[in-house]
């Protein structure tokens, strides 16, 4: 009874400062030290992560490593241009075709679907165990099915379909979040005053969702960038020393680059995949910093 | 309601953006490899080669000087690994694969299922030396049983008199090259049987130079890497001889070349599609592949090929050549 008294007597922040009044119990400040510890423990870590790689690739963090192409002869003064480059057309692609199918496949189990029946759980289970699936699997069945089914080879689409299918279950399953987000009075209201259902959840529910569906599409995409496993499955070159033209050209991305540049037992190279850590890092917090954005541009609290 | 509608499209417009940067990148991208043309000999096309992570520096190194050459032809190279590249190479998705080892028959059966035909070429030989202290007078030559039960994955050796009890007792210290690379992978295949079985507390590292000031800084030091490494530090460390069953072998470039020097001296080969070569650029590549070979084996730190091995590299290439003509 004690202990309950005094939790709810806590005020809202959970500093552990705020913990070592003499009037709350030993088990309770244990209890909070070890909830900050488990959070210290992640964001130390992050911050060592970090700071190694910022140090370590410092001496080439310039324009070089974005003007130049790779290169075995001279990794003095090699870039990533290639790398660069072939990420930005894939996840590129991976957004064009994952968006837009992500999106309505929300919206249809949301708005549109009859509510709990069999098959609906049936569908709402499988997209769930998707979401759980190892990428590695995903490139085999990109592999199967894009590259030599469909004869697409190693090329930019390929690679950008099986991405794409590798994301859709969190985009999916966020747009779902935060299309049951927007309150039924806005439904209701919109059919009342005679639009139809179609009108309906493409007027009023689908745009009242965007920023639910932007943050969580964009941390998707993000996930996208940072792949590697299903990409060497796929045929991501390791080296290359041109920019992909188009959806069948040849690529490969910043973390196949950067996995390739660590197994070289020169220094040189060891410094170049540091700055291209730097460089992926940078693309991956721009991307949250817009979806932070997005969702604070057009947040809206019922 | 209007407000609302301008989030929707706010999205389909950081979309649009999306695709406009990409445009953008991709006419700069074009800008710069103008597909086919203002090269000397009008040479174009693509030339794809994947394969072992071991031959990789060497394509690697001749993609990269073709290229500097033709800047029409397009050469990229995998490192899939050897097996994993012949599975692509089989299939014709690929025109040439690196191999650290012959193709296995179940391999050639694919390529001849699927109608595509080959030649071998030896590019070069791949060796590693197992070095030790400069003061260490009793190992001399080492047993592959030996070096097995030294760096066996559960192995608690931590003194020589453990290897032998006629040598000394001075603990022992590991060096070897880190976990990812195709040193490692080679020399645990080797030793240990597996590839990537080895005992874990040994001070592992990339950087070759830390071998060797571990193993010279330290009297009962062992460590292992790459030959051309040792040939650059003669002075501060100590090669063993292997003892294969066959007597002891010292590392050189001799005994590596003649093959005497096993299990730890190899071969590097890159097997070519007749089928591809009818490409001219692919022609073109392995001609200029073959021709500065010797060149690119040494900037890759693998042994260079005796003359009569470079000899026999280039008619092996013009017999290939050949058999494209005629087909």
């Amino acid at each position: 009874m004690s202990t309950r008294q005094s939790l709810e007597q806590q005020p809202q922040s959970f500093s552990p400062q705020s913990l070592s009044g003499k009037g709350t119990p030993l088990r309770d400040r244990i209890f909070m030290w070890a909830l900050f510890l488990a959070l210290a423990v992640g964001v130390f870590t992050l911050a060592v992560l970090l700071i190694y790689v910022t140090v370590k690739g410092w001496p080439r963090l310039d324009l070089r490593l974005i003007t130049n192409m790779p290169s075995v002869r001279d990794p003095e003064n090699a870039g990533a241009q290639s790398a660069l480059t072939g990420s930005i057309w894939v996840i590129t692609f991976t957004a064009l075709i994952a968006l837009p199918m992500g999106i309505m496949a929300a919206l249809y189990l949301e708005e549109f679907a009859r509510p709990s029946s069999k098959f609906q759980r049936f569908i709402e289970v499988n997209i769930q165990n998707l979401a759980a699936v190892p990428s590695i699997v995903y490139g085999i069945l990109g592999l199967a099915v894009f590259a030599r089914a469909l004869a697409l080879g190693q090329s930019v689409i390929t690679a950008s379909m099986t991405l794409a299918l590798l994301v859709l279950p969190v985009i999916i399953i966020s747009t779902r979040e935060a299309l049951r987000a927007v309150p039924r009075s806005i439904r209701d209201g919109s059919l009342a005053l005679g639009a139809t259902e179609w009108q309906t959840a493409y007027r009023q529910t689908l745009p009242a969702a965007v920023p639910g569906i932007a943050t969580g599409t964009i941390l998707a995409l993000s996930r996208a960038i940072g792949e590697a496993a299903p990409l060497l499955l796929l045929g991501a070159v390791s080296f290359i020393t041109f920019n992909p033209d188009g959806v069948l050209s040849n690529y490969t991305t910043m973390p196949i680059q950067i996995f390739n540049w660590t197994k070289e037992s020169r220094e040189e190279f060891q410094i170049l995949a540091a700055a291209t850590i730097v460089l992926l890092l940078v693309i991956l917090l721009a991307m949250n910093f817009i979806a932070i954005w997005i969702r604070n541009r057009t947040q809206k609290r019922w | 309601m209007a407000s609302r509608h301008y989030k929707l499209t706010s999205l389909v417009g950081f979309g649009a953006a999306l695709t406009a940067l990409t445009m953008t990148l991709a006419a700069c991208g074009g800008g710069n490899n103008t597909d086919g043309s203002g090269n000397a000999d009008g040479t174009s096309g693509s030339v794809m080669i994947d394969g072992s992570s071991t031959v990789y520096p060497l394509s690697a190194i001749a993609a990269e000087d073709f290229q500097n050459e033709n800047p029409g032809v397009r050469v990229t190279v995998g490192s899939s690994g050897t097996g994993g590249g012949f599975e692509k190479f089989c299939r014709g998705e690929t025109d040439a694969n690196d191999a650290s080892r012959p193709i296995k028959d179940g391999e050639a059966a694919d390529c001849e299922a699927n109608g595509i035909t080959w030649g071998s070429l030896t590019l070069a030989i791949d060796a590693m030396t197992v070095v030790v202290n400069k003061n260490n007078d009793w190992a001399t030559c080492l047993t592959t049983d030996q070096l097995a039960q030294i760096w066996a994955p559960n192995s608690t050796v931590s003194n020589w008199n453990e290897i032998d009890p006629s040598f000394p007792d001075e603990p022992l210290a590991l060096f070897g090259p880190g976990t990812d690379s195709g040193t490692f992978d080679y020399f645990t295949g080797e030793i240990n049987g597996e590839e990537g079985a080895s005992r874990t507390d040994f001070t592992p590292s990339e950087d070759d130079n830390v071998i060797v000031q571990g193993v010279s800084g330290s009297k009962g030091g062992l460590g292992y890497f790459g030959f051309t490494y040792y040939e650059e530090n003669t002075d501060e460390l100590k090669a063993v001889s292997i003892d294969s069953g066959a007597g002891c072998v010292a590392p050189s470039v001799e005994t590596a070349r003649d093959g005497s020097y096993t299990p730890l001296s190899r071969p590097l080969f890159v097997y070519v599609s007749t089928q591809a070569l009818a490409r001219p650029e692919v022609a073109s590549f392995f001609q200029y592949y073959v021709d500065n070979d010797a060149e690119i084996a040494k900037s890759a730190l693998y042994i260079p090929l005796s003359e009569d091995g470079q000899a026999e590299l280039v008619s092996d290439f013009n017999d290939l050549m050949a058999q494209v003509g005629t087909e």
